[in-house]
Parts: structure tokens; sequence; C-alpha cells
């Protein structure tokens, strides 16, 4: 048995990275789960000096756009509209105020556990038009596409989706391409890559020559990727590796993938601190644009000025630490968070506040 | 947000199978996976089974979190 909690096998780990470890190496974890995990063991405080880990873009929540989530709020707040949403995006600001603030104020804001709610939401109330919010990246967007089927084999005609979906490949190009950002490596989303396998990724190591390694959320799962990302690394053989064997094949899951191209076709997506990435939101397809809210319920509203002093657009791309924004633990906590990455409970700034992690600056 | 809990199909119905979550039980959509039988452990999200996942795997998991819950007794 693989003893993901055994401390002796996490000594052994840390004493083979040590010995790995000969060059500085920055490898970003992509995923917010893993940002929780990685702060809430206190990971990063254990690793060889030349490890540097790096929080990137990986809540879904966090990177949804202001400018977006204002059309969102706008529409929330139109008398017919009941608006469908999962929790955590009850609390994320756009430029004025959140959906909280808006059902505050007498939106009909609801929150679902599973789209299929939304879409039985919209069955128990024929007379309203209900909106689901579809955030997520693909994990989250096959259980989408098959709300979305079960609405169009029911023949709803007062339910629609309003896609702010994001796709992960595409962003991790994106940050690859920008001159800003220095990299070696990734940790790749785990539960993404149920779904993807490793396919998509593969660009990476043949393009980039970056490493990649699929990795579970127990601090022994990281610790192992983080060794088979240094063996890539020093051996120069870059490649898409799988350490989360137990939940992820390298095929993934073809029948949700399926199901997203079904439904849905690649757009430009707006992300919260990192702009426009090509090829890297999604719509739903043509055939289904009557369950497009955005085009059923054509919404305008004056821009909102983003936030200002808020560095999480920096620290989503991994250029800075939380603790190094001057907002942080300030005029910004979980309790009355300014940006994003404090919203989110996978946020990379709720996480290092949550964790202490600010405490430790030097070692990072 | 792409949080994802391992658990046990008790039975199935269609396309909705009952699971057991740390000894709850509760109603998930199957439709993502279609191969899952009674007994196999899936990975829970948002309502769905998204991934049947290897047993060995799904029982150290849940020894992991037995360790956690008895520690917090203490």
């Amino acid at each position: 048995m693989q003893p993901y909690r055994n401390r002796d096998y996490a000594h052994h780990l840390l004493e083979r990275l040590q010995q790995e470890a000969t060059r500085p190496v920055s490898v970003m974890e992509v995923c917010g789960t893993h940002t929780v995990a990685i702060a809430r063991s206190g990971l990063r405080e254990l690793l060889p000096k030349n490890i540097r880990l790096i929080s990137g873009p990986g809540c879904p929540v966090c990177v949804t756009d202001d400018l977006d989530l204002d059309l969102v709020i706008a529409l929330a707040k139109e008398p017919e509209i009941t608006m469908a949403t999962f929790g955590d995006m009850m609390r994320v600001p756009g430029t004025g105020s959140s959906l909280l603030e808006a059902k505050s104020l007498g939106a009909d804001v609801k929150v679902v556990y599973s789209p299929t709610d939304a879409v039985a939401l919209a069955v128990a109330n024929p007379d309203r038009q209900v909106v689901f919010l579809a955030v997520g990246f693909e994990t989250t967007i096959p259980t989408v596409a098959v709300a979305v089927e079960q609405a169009v084999q029911q023949g709803l005609r007062n339910f629609s989706i309003f896609s702010l979906h994001k796709l992960v490949p595409p962003v991790m190009e994106a940050l690859l391409t920008d001159p800003e950002v220095r990299l070696d490596a990734f940790i790749n989303p785990g539960h993404v890559c149920t779904i993807l396998g490793t396919e998509p990724f593969r660009f990476i190591p043949e393009q980039y020559g970056k490493p990649c390694v699929v990795t579970g959320f127990e601090a022994v799962d990281i610790m192992e990727a983080l060794l088979m990302i240094l063996q890539q690394y020093n051996q120069g053989r870059p490649s898409v590796e799988i350490q989360y064997k137990r939940a992820v094949r390298p095929e993934g899951n073809t029948v949700a993938r399926g199901y997203i191209d079904k439904y849905f076709t690649p757009v430009t997506a707006c992300w919260r601190g990192i702009g426009e990435v090509p090829g890297s939101g999604l719509a739903l397809r043509e055939e289904f644009a009557h369950l497009d809210a955005q085009r059923r319920f054509p919404i305008t509203v004056t821009p909102g000025k983003r936030l200002k002093n808020c560095s999480c657009g920096q620290v989503l791309k991994g250029l800075k630490l939380p603790y190094e924004c001057a907002l942080f633990g300030k005029a910004c906590t979980p309790m009355k968070p300014v940006g994003p990455c404090m919203v989110s409970t996978e946020g990379s700034c709720a996480a290092y506040y949550r964790y202490g992690a600010q405490r430790v600056g030097g070692a990072v | 947000m792409c949080l994802a809990i391992p658990s046990k199909i008790l039975s199935i119905k269609g396309n909705t199978a009952e699971i057991d979550v740390g000894g709850n039980t509760k109603e998930v959509n199957i439709t993502l996976t279609p191969e899952a039988k009674v007994g196999d452990y899936v990975l829970l999200h948002a309502g769905f089974a998204i991934n049947v996942i290897d047993e060995q795997a799904a029982e150290e998991i849940f020894d992991a979190w037995e360790e956690a819950y008895a520690a917090l007794q203490k």
C-alpha cells in the first residue's frame, strides 16, 4: 500500500528531493486545490530552497473577469430572471458589487449544488427565466453539458446558461509565452486531468521543453510529483507523466469530453488579471443558441473601473506571492475580500491567509 | 473548485446511482461514467460521478480520512 500520509515515506521523499534539487527550479501548481494542499501542509517550508512553488490561475472563481461578472449581476437584477449559481460565486466582486449584494437588494439569486439542480429549478418555476451561471474548468464543464442536454430533451423554454467556462491548456500556453512569467515545470491539475487525460498537455514538453506531472492532492502526492519533475528536468526528458494514477487514466474520460464537444465550441475568453486568451473559453454551439443567456438576454452595462492596487493579476500569473500585495491581510481579508484570490477558498491569497504562509516569505 | 471526493456505488437506477459517502447515502448522476457498476468507487463533483477510480486507492483515501478524524477526536 502506498503510504500517502506516512511520515517516514515523506522524510524519504524530502531526502530524495534534496539530492535531486541541484539547481533552482520554478514549478507552477495550476490548480487551486493544490494551492490549498501546499499551504495546509506547510510544504513550502519543508522543500529544498532550490524548489520554488508558484501558484497559478487555478481557480475558476478567481479568474472570472470582473467585467463579465458585471454583466451577470446586471442580468440577475432583471425582474424575470432567477440566477442560479454555485455558492463560490456569490461573494466574488465585479467592478461594482457582487451577486450576494444584488440578492440583498432583491435580485432572485439561488445557490445550487449541481447544474442539474438549475434545470429542476426551471421545471418547478415555469413563470421564471432560470439562468445558470456556468463557471468551471474541464472538471465541471461536462456536468453543465449534461444539464444542457436535459433542458434540450425536455424542451425547456425558461432555462439558459451564462457560459464563463475556462479551459486549462490554453491558459498554460499563454503563461508559457508571457515574457514576464518564468517557470520550468507544471504540477498538472489532478481532477481536470481525470477528464482530459494527458494528450492535451503534450505540447508543453514537446514545444516548450517543460516537464508536466498530473498530481494528486495529498502532501506526499505533491512530493512524489516534484521528484518526478526534477528527474525529468535533470535528465533532460520533459514529458507528461501521471503521479495520480489512482484517479487519472492517460486517455481521461472520453464520454465526458464527448459531452463538452457536443454542446460547446471554443471562444476567446477574458481571464481576470491575465486578459484575453484565444480559445480558452467555451460558448454553446449555434444549434443550442436558444439556451445561451448572453444571446437570449442581450444586456449591456457601462464598463466599471477595475480594482486599483489589487495584485490578483500578478498573483494569478505567479509573478507575486500573496503577501507581497499591499492590501494582503490589511484592506483585503477573507472576511472583507477586495480581489478574487481572497474570495474563493481555493484562491492563493485565501490559502496563504488561512494557513499563515505569509510568515515564511523568506523560504519561497 | 475542482474538488472531487471518492464514494462507493450502492445501487443504480437508470442514470442515477445511490452512493455512500462516509456512511451517508446520496443520489448522484452517472451519465458521465456509463461503465460504473454497483460496488465501484467513483469521484464525485457537482452532483456527478466524473470518473471510476481504483478501489484500493479509494480505501487508502478513506483510511487517511479516518486517521484525520481519529486525530481530531483526541
